[in-house]
C-alpha cells in the first residue's frame, strides 16, 4: 500500500491541487475498471464506498448507488476481494459506516483493509468521542484514519479532529448530506480556511462538489477536493470507465489552471 | 441493576453511545446540557407537569381487568396510557421535548414515524406550541396508517413519505437523520423511542418515566403496599416498556419487555450501531442491518433501545417474543372481555400475558400490563387481517 499522507503532501508540496473521485465499490461489473480509468484520468487519491444498508450521510445518489451495488451481492470483502487484486497507481481509501468495521471488529476489519493494500479509511458515523478504539487499531494495521470535520465544529474540537485525522483532514462542504449541488456553500471555503489555519496535514473538501469550476472555487482555499455523487450519477447513467474518466480529466484540467 | 443516569458518553454497560456524524455532535452536546439543566429546573417540571396534568390528561388510570384476570387465572392490571391526549404514552416525551425545543430557541420539530403515534403527537405538541413540524413516515407505514396521516395534516404538520429501503419506521429515522443535518441551527430531532445518539435514550426515558411512577403509586395504593410480580410492556426502540421499568427496576417485580418475533433485536440479533447507537441490531453476517417484520407499525424496527440492550445483557429484564397471530387474538380478547380496543403494539405485552398466564406467569401473580395505545387506529387493517374487508 501506499502511505497516504506522505504521497498527498508530496503532491501538493509540488503545487498541484489534490483530486480524489469516489467509486461505490461493487456498483457495476466494471467498477474496478472505472476505478482505474479515473486514475488513468489525474486522481491524486481515490476513495471507494463499501456500501451500507442505511446510510445516513447520503443523498439520493450514493443512496441509488449503494442499494444498486448491494442488490449485486457485493459485501465488504468481495470489495476488498476485488481491490487485492488489482495493482492501483495512487492510494485507495475506503468510505463506509462504522457498523460494517464493527461486525468484523476494529482489528480484523483494520487488517483486512491493510491486506487489499487500501492505505486510509473514512467512518463518517464515528466522531471523536467514539474513534479512539478504531484510531488505535488502524494505525496498527498501517491504515490511516481520516476524521471528518463540519461547518458547525468549534474551534477546540477543530483542532482536536485536525491533531488526530491521519492521510488527510475531510472538511464537510455544508451541513447536510451528499449530492450534486449547483453552487459551493460559502461555509466550504469558511471550514477549508480554519482547518488550514489550523494543520499542516491534507485539507480536502468533499460533499456537493460538482462541476470544475466548484472544485477550482473550493481549491482557493483547500488543498483539494473529493468528488463523489457528480460523478457516480454519470456512472449510474449508464457511462462506461471512458466517461468517467472524462468527467475526472475535465476536473483535472480545471484544477491544473487549464 | 437499576435505571440511572448513563455514563459521560452516553454508555449503558457497553450499549449505547453517540454514532453520529460530526455535524450533529455539537448539537447532541447542546441537547445533553439544555436536558440536563432543564430536568434540574424546578421551573421546566412544574411547567411540564401542569401540560401532563391539564393537556394530555394525566395521570392514566391503572384497571384492574377482572373479566380477563378470572379468564386467565393472574390478575391484570392495565395502565391506561392509552387513555392520554393523542392516545398514546408518546405525548408523554413530544410535551418534554417540545418545552426543551422552545428553551433551545428552536421553533421546527422534526421527526420519525412508524405506526403514527409518535408523528401525532409531535405535530400535535407542534400545534400547542406554534412550532412547524414535519414528519417523516415510510411510504408503507403511509398506506397502512392513512388515518393517522391526516390526523397528522389536520395538526397543521406536513408528513413527507419515505420511499427508501423497506419503507418503514428504519428508513423514516434515516430521512430525519438526513434533514436532521441540514436544518440543526433551527431545528430540533424529536425523536420518538429511547434510541438514537445519547442524550436521546436516556432522555426519553426520563421523560416516559412519568408512566412507571405513576404506576408504582397506583400500584402500591390497590396492592396495600406491596408491589406487582410481573411488569410487561411491548418494545419495538422500547420507549413505553423503559418508562413504566424505570417506576419498578429497584423493586423485586419481574420486568417483560416483549418484541414482535420478525423484530426481535434481542434474542435474534446481534450487537451493532445504526442511528446513533450500539444496541442489540437485526442485521446480517457482514453488519448489512436487516428489514423488520411486525404486523404493528410501531415495532416495525430492527434494533431496540441501548438500555434495554444493557437491562437483557444483566439479567434484570426479559424480552420474549410473539407471533402476529397471538397478537391478533389479544387483540380481540381484551376488546370483548374489557371493552378496551388496544393498539397492536400493547397486544403484543398482553398476547404473551395471555400465552403465558399459567406457565411462566404462575396463577395467581399480579401483572401490571402498560397499555401503552389505543386501537382505533388499527381497527381497518385488523379487519383486513381477520379477512372482513368493509
Amino acid at each position: 500500500m501506499i502511505a497516504l499522507e506522505p504521497h498527498l503532501r508530496e503532491r501538493r508540496d509540488g503545487g498541484a491541487k489534490l483530486l480524489v473521485p469516489y467509486v461505490t465499490g461493487g456498483l457495476t461489473e466494471d467498477w474496478v475498471d472505472i476505478l482505474h480509468a479515473v486514475v488513468a484520468a489525474g486522481a491524486d487519491a481515490v476513495e471507494v464506498g463499501i456500501p451500507f444498508s442505511d446510510p445516513v450521510m447520503d443523498g439520493p445518489t450514493i443512496q441509488e448507488a449503494s442499494v444498486r451495488a448491494l442488490g449485486r451481492g457485493t459485501t465488504p470483502g468481495s470489495i476488498l476481494a476485488e481491490l487485492a487484486r488489482c495493482q492501483v497507481d495512487v492510494p485507495v481509501v475506503v468510505m463506509t459506516y462504522y457498523n460494517l468495521a464493527f461486525r468484523m471488529g476494529d482489528l480484523r476489519f483494520a487488517r483486512s483493509l491493510a491486506a487489499a493494500g487500501v492505505s486510509g479509511a473514512i467512518l463518517p458515523d464515528l466522531p471523536l468521542e467514539e474513534s479512539a478504539d478504531w484510531e488505535r487499531e488502524s494505525a496498527a494495521a498501517g491504515v490511516a484514519s481520516v476524521l471528518l470535520a463540519a461547518p458547525v465544529t468549534p474551534d477546540d474540537r477543530l483542532a482536536c479532529i485536525a491533531e488526530r485525522a491521519r492521510g488527510f483532514v475531510y472538511g464537510v462542504s455544508r451541513m447536510g448530506v451528499t449530492g450534486e449541488r449547483t453552487s459551493v456553500a460559502a461555509s466550504a471555503g469558511v471550514l477549508a480556511k480554519r482547518l488550514k489555519a489550523t494543520t499542516d496535514k491534507p485539507v480536502l473538501i468533499g460533499f456537493g462538489i460538482s462541476t470544475p469550476e466548484q472544485a477550482v472555487e473550493v481549491c482557493h482555499e483547500a488543498d483539494g477536493v473529493i468528488v463523489a455523487s457528480a460523478l457516480l450519477r454519470a456512472v449510474l447513467d449508464g457511462e462506461g470507465p471512458e466517461g468517467a474518466a472524462a468527467f475526472v480529466a475535465r476536473l483535472r484540467r480545471a484544477l491544473d489552471g487549464g | 441493576m437499576s435505571m440511572t443516569e448513563p455514563t459521560s458518553d452516553g454508555r449503558f454497560g457497553q450499549f449505547g453511545g453517540r454514532f453520529l456524524p460530526e455535524a450533529l455532535v455539537p448539537a447532541c452536546l447542546e441537547l445533553e446540557a439544555a436536558f440536563r439543566s432543564a430536568w434540574a429546573d424546578p421551573a421546566f417540571r412544574s411547567e411540564l407537569d401542569a401540560l401532563l396534568r391539564n393537556y394530555a390528561g394525566r395521570p392514566s388510570p391503572l384497571t384492574e381487568a377482572a373479566n380477563l384476570s378470572e379468564r386467565l387465572g393472574v390478575r391484570v392490571l392495565l395502565k391506561r396510557d392509552e387513555l392520554n391526549h393523542t392516545g398514546s404514552h408518546k405525548i408523554n416525551n413530544v410535551l418534554g421535548q417540545a418545552l426543551l425545543a422552545r428553551r433551545m430557541g428552536k421553533r421546527r420539530l422534526v421527526a420519525e414515524t412508524g405506526a403514527g403515534q409518535h408523528g401525532v403527537a409531535t405535530a400535535t405538541a407542534a400545534a400547542l406550541f406554534g412550532f412547524e413540524c414535519v414528519i417523516y413516515m415510510g411510504e408503507v407505514d403511509v398506506e397502512r396508517q392513512s388515518h393517522n396521516v391526516f390526523r397528522m395534516n389536520l395538526l397543521g404538520a406536513e408528513v413527507r413519505p419515505v420511499a427508501s429501503g423497506a419503507r418503514t419506521l428504519k428508513d423514516a429515522v434515516n430521512e430525519a437523520l438526513r434533514e436532521w443535518v441540514a436544518s440543526v441551527s433551527t431545528t430540533h430531532f424529536c425523536l420518538g423511542s429511547v434510541m438514537g445518539p445519547h442524550p436521546y435514550p436516556w432522555m426519553v426515558r426520563e421523560l416516559q418515566r412519568v408512566i412507571g411512577d405513576e404506576a408504582r403509586r397506583q400500584c402500591a395504593e390497590l396492592l396495600g403496599g406491596d408491589v406487582p410480580d410481573v411488569v410487561v410492556a411491548c418494545v419495538g426502540g422500547g420507549s413505553n416498556a423503559a418508562g413504566i421499568f424505570a417506576g419498578f427496576v429497584d423493586t423485586s417485580a419481574r420486568l417483560v419487555g416483549v418484541q414482535p418475533a420478525g423484530g426481535a433485536a434481542i434474542g435474534r440479533g446481534l450487537p451493532g450501531v445504526v442511528h446513533g447507537s450500539k444496541s442489540m441490531l437485526l442485521q446480517d453476517e457482514h453488519g448489512q442491518v436487516s428489514e423488520a417484520h411486525s404486523i404493528s407499525a410501531g415495532l416495525d424496527y430492527p434494533g431496540v433501545g441501548p438500555e434495554h440492550a444493557h437491562l437483557a445483557a444483566g439479567g434484570r429484564a426479559e424480552y420474549p417474543s410473539v407471533v402476529d397471530a397471538e397478537v391478533l387474538e389479544a387483540f380481540q380478547l381484551l376488546s370483548r372481555s374489557e371493552g378496551i380496543i388496544p393498539a397492536l403494539e400493547p397486544a403484543h405485552a398482553l398476547a404473551w400475558v395471555v400465552r403465558e398466564a399459567g406457565r411462566a406467569i404462575p396463577s395467581g401473580s399480579t401483572v401490571v400490563v402498560n397499555l401503552c395505545g389505543r386501537g382505533d387506529k388499527d381497527v381497518a387493517q385488523v379487519m383486513a387481517h381477520l379477512g372482513l374487508r368493509p
